[in-house]
């Protein structure tokens, strides 16, 4: 086996990009920070095109078989890149100027390049490197934009990613000691052997630190206090993001290691049910969008893991877990973009009558509330169908009638959002800022993201075929 | 692009446009929602004129486009005589609706944007021919009802709206659930309609069978309604505008009823003649209840909103006791089903007209408490005659299309389950209750809101008439309506009893 590098060119490039922003952003003037915007955004489109061009190819690895790039990769590289870019978006509306503008930009590449990474490790030690990468910028990136609260929630966000990153090496030490070695093929072949306790041991560890970038339970509890405490540029990234390749992760994860035992595929559908159902209660009374939106994250985990409790057992089950991503980042973005546009409106009353005031944003907020739902034909609705009929597929019918009431109990809190949008304005009616200026970059953001995400789900079937493409397990 | 798509989606685009352009004035606004409509039935009559039954299981002006060939579901449509009557009555009822609404002034761009799309998914509902594509239709019909109650109702139409988006959704739900259910039982794996009618899956498997069957019924009893699921519809319908209220209940309805004769019979014929003493069960309740409810009401709105869960009930009796295999009675199920498609177009006709002529009573006095009129046909004559004659219709007598419905409804179930014959009570109850509705709002002195009551303006006469007109010669000559709709209900009879 040889080295091959160029296999990871987009991250090469996503990753160069950051050295060159961190290094390009301290000799630039504060108002022409916007060179360094460029050149994260020119990185970002580079790796996107990079990972496109490689999933036509077929499937190969890297690194003696450490890194592999197939479908899955592809689309967690292509996903993770251009939502990042979208989150420049918001960015520019939320941070141009700002003193540490080019270093959070730095900070979001190097952390979108962990995210890579931990998507295509299919070896136990890269997917600690994946992860470290892609937590410490993150803890970063919540303190640097996040004013007061931000530091809370940094501190909260830096305590439970310590805690599950310590979770996920001892969770390694335990598999690499009961199968002597951390490859993934030889996982496969020797836990089914191992002591059944300790395999249950390990992976629960390792399990534990990809839940945490997910944000999914049990270790969620950062993920609202983040997206509500920090900026809105930090809370973009942060609850879509890394999602990308830790649920890539959490697939490969379970996919080896139910080989022998379908065990783990019930437990990876009671992981979803649980952050389905919790995330979606918690949602209900929360007035501050921003918190909510950042249940509503943990819930949508629980929906993007239904599909890995198919792992292995429907056709179904990886590019439906993929087009979801994938959607689910384009709409979550969507949502998050109009409230970086509108950063002093923070309870949910207040934005009683934007539809008439702004009707795009109205009707952008709209999108990405029914696409969150799964309303068809938005993007979402497709990958909501897509991995429930993986689940029963795989023989947990009862998950899809998880899927399915959680979805109703989903659409009261989102309504509770939207139902002030198209009201008729009244006496309390907070004035809402006009077009252009330092939230119009956030707009534009917005709706590109919603009109994408409906494109996505009426043109469905041209992705998908990309999707089905060559996978390693 | 074939005529079934220019069908769907001219009103599609029609909207797009006028909810994207802000300089698009009222008047123009409303003149472009009533062009559209007129050239939507113009279309609707050109498909009919060239229509030509495509035999069992089969579909005219079949077309079909890949959309998301991983799960096998296409961009399939196509129309049979279960649905081309349907097409015909939406096209019909909208158009109603865009007249009616031409002097209105409040937001005409956004609400004419509303309707057409509206429109738009529900021809698509009547022509889908794949389980996603019905879906989508489905689910998107009831986001832009949502809009239209919270948005033009009054009284509490947040609430109202918010109850009507909760439940239906619910019931879309578990409609999905039951699709995924059907797709994963197919071998090959499909949400093609046809194909899954010719492949029966679930075919002796009673207990999977019957829990898909279970929430494909939910699902679609939700939206129908009937009894239990009704709940939501009286407080829609009593807070939502006029023009809504006839879409829901003389379009968006008949989805439910539609889905049971294109999904649920033809594609689970065992579980329907399995559970079919039910379903015909819960048809004869929401007959009876919604009778007695309906005659129960003060305020007139609701009244013809439970005469909704009335008339849909016959139709559910009828699809139910087509399950109901007797000896040598094909011939009788095939007329119940006929005349359970025959009520679907005559209730959309006849309601659409009602609710249209009570949005008169809110217009004026802002009221439908029926205690707050009387003797209203001396200062409004031509809205007592079109009210009685809506009323009329509605509780079937001769001469309508509600008649022609629910004498095949009776004949065809009676015969297969004398037992049904109970519901003939609700027929006479109706009869009760709109004659004292009649009595008490028109006749007498003049009383309440009554002195200074305008009689019906051109659009209202224009748009409530040609419905009732309709349903008159629906009546008068069935013909031309029942040559389309027999073969089909022959072929879903035929298809039932496999």
């Amino acid at each position: 086996m040889q080295m091959r590098p160029e296999l990871l060119l987009p991250e090469i490039l996503v990753f160069l990009g950051a050295l060159v922003v961190l290094l390009g952003g301290s000799f630039l003037p504060r108002r022409r920070q916007w060179i360094a915007r460029a050149a994260a955004a020119l990185a970002l489109l580079g790796a996107a095109t990079a990972a496109a061009l490689a999933m036509a190819g077929p499937a190969q690895s890297a690194f003696s078989g450490t890194f592999t790039v197939d479908t899955a990769t592809g689309a967690a590289r292509v996903i993770a890149a251009l939502t990042t870019l979208l989150v420049l978006g918001v960015a520019s509306g939320e941070i141009a100027g700002s003193p540490r503008e080019s270093d959070t930009y730095a900070l979001l590449l190097l952390a979108t390049t962990g995210v890579m990474v931990l998507a295509g490790s299919t070896d136990l030690l890269v997917l600690i490197v994946g992860f470290l990468l892609a937590s410490i910028p993150l803890y970063g990136i919540v303190g640097l934009t996040g004013g007061r609260a931000g530091a809370e929630a940094a501190m909260k966000t830096y305590l439970m990613g310590a805690l599950s990153g310590i979770l996920l090496m001892a969770g390694v030490t335990v598999l690499y000691a009961l199968a002597g070695g951390t490859d993934y093929a030889l996982l496969q072949e020797e836990l089914p052997a191992a002591p059944a306790a300790a395999v249950g041991a390990g992976v629960l560890g390792v399990l534990a630190g990809l839940l945490f970038k997910a944000g999914g339970v049990p270790f969620h509890f950062w993920v609202p206090d983040a997206a509500q405490g920090t900026g809105a540029t930090a809370a973009t990234f942060l609850t879509t993001v890394p999602k990308v390749g830790a649920l890539v992760a959490v697939y490969r994860l379970v996919a080896t290691v139910s080989a022998g035992d379908g065990s783990w595929l019930l437990v990876a559908a009671l992981l979803a049910t649980a952050s389905m159902v919790l995330g979606n209660l918690a949602a209900y009374w929360q007035t501050d969008p921003r918190r909510l939106l950042g249940w509503s994250t943990v819930a949508q985990v629980g929906f993007l893991l239904v599909p890995v409790a198919a792992a292995g057992r429907s056709d179904l089950a990886l590019p439906s877990l993929l087009f979801y991503l994938a959607a689910y980042a384009l709409t979550n973005v969507a949502a998050f973009a109009v409230t970086a546009t509108l950063p002093e409106h923070r309870e949910l009353a207040d934005y009683r009558g934007l539809a008439r005031a702004r009707p795009g944003l109205g009707l952008a907020l709209l999108v990405a509330l029914l696409g969150l739902v799964g309303t068809p034909p938005l993007a979402v609705f497709v990958g909501k169908l897509t991995t429930a009929t993986a689940a029963w597929d795989g023989g947990h019918g009862w998950l899809v009638l998880v899927v399915m009431l959680s979805s109703v109990l989903s659409l009261f809190y989102y309504l509770r959002w939207f139902a002030p949008v198209f009201a008729r304005p009244d006496q309390h009616t907070a004035g809402f800022p006009g077009r252009g200026g330092a939230a119009a970059w956030p707009a534009v953001t917005a709706g590109v993201a919603a009109v994408a995400s409906l494109v996505l789900g009426v043109l469905a079937g041209v992705l998908w075929a990309a999707l089905e493409g060559p996978v390693v397990m | 692009m074939s005529m079934l798509s220019l069908i769907v989606f001219l009103p599609l685009l029609a909207a797009a446009v006028l909810a994207a352009v802000p300089a698009i004035g009222p008047a123009a606004a409303r003149w472009a929602w009533v062009v559209v409509s007129v050239v939507e039935l113009l279309l609707v009559g050109v498909l009919w004129a060239g229509y030509e039954d495509p035999g069992p299981n089969g579909l005219a002006f079949e077309e079909q486009v890949p959309w998301i060939p991983g799960v096998s579901s296409s961009y399939h449509v196509g129309v049979d005589g279960l649905s081309l009557p349907l097409l015909a009555m939406t096209a019909v009822v909208f158009l109603a609706c865009a007249v009616y609404a031409l002097r209105d002034a409040d937001r005409p761009r956004v609400q004419a944007a509303l309707f057409l799309f509206l429109q738009g998914v529900s021809l698509g509902v009547f022509v889908a021919a794949d389980l996603i594509l019905f879906f989508v239709f489905f689910d998107l019909s009831i986001v832009g009802m949502y809009f239209v109650i919270a948005g033009w109702g009054h009284g509490s139409a947040a609430r109202s709206a918010l109850k009507f988006f909760l439940y239906t959704f619910l019931g879309s739900l578990a409609l999905l659930l039951g699709f995924i259910g059907l797709y994963v039982a197919a071998a090959p794996h499909t949400f093609d309609i046809p194909e899954l009618v010719a492949a029966a899956p679930l075919a002796g498997d009673p207990l999977t069978g019957g829990l898909v069957l279970a929430a494909i019924l939910v699902g679609l009893a939700v939206k129908t309604p009937t009894v239990p699921f009704h709940t939501w519809l009286p407080p829609a319908h009593t807070d939502a505008p006029a023009i809504g209220s006839a879409v829901l209940a003389g379009v968006l309805l008949k989805m439910g009823t539609y889905g049971f004769v294109r999904i649920a019979m033809p594609i689970l014929p065992e579980a329907w003649r399995a559970w079919a003493w039910v379903i015909v069960a819960v048809g004869v309740v929401s007959v009876l209840y919604g009778a007695f409810v309906a005659l129960a009401q003060t305020d007139l709105k609701r009244m013809i909103a439970y005469t909704s869960v009335n008339h849909m009930g016959y139709i559910v009796l009828a699809l139910g006791a087509a399950g109901v295999l007797a000896e040598d009675a094909a011939q009788a199920r095939s007329v119940a089903v006929t005349g359970a498609v025959v009520q679907m177009v005559s209730h959309g006709l006849i309601t659409a007209a009602l609710f249209l002529l009570a949005g008169v009573m809110q217009d004026r006095a802002g009221s439908y408490d029926m205690g707050s009129y009387g003797g209203l046909a001396a200062p409004a004559p031509r809205y007592a005659a079109l009210f009685a004659v809506g009323a009329f219709a509605s509780l079937g007598l001769p001469g309508f299309s509600g008649f022609i419905a629910e004498f095949q409804i009776f004949a065809g179930s009676v015969a297969v389950a004398p037992v049904t014959a109970v519901a003939l009570l609700g027929i006479l109850v109706t009869a009760a209750l709109f004659l004292r509705a009649l009595q008490r709002v028109f006749t007498g002195p003049a009383a309440g809101h009554t002195p200074g009551f305008e009689d019906l303006r051109a659009q209202e006469l224009w748009s409530a008439g040609p419905l009732l007109a309709l349903s008159l010669l629906i009546g008068v000559l069935p013909r031309v309506l029942l040559e389309v709709i027999e073969p089909a209900s022959a072929a879903l009879v035929s298809l039932v009893g496999r």
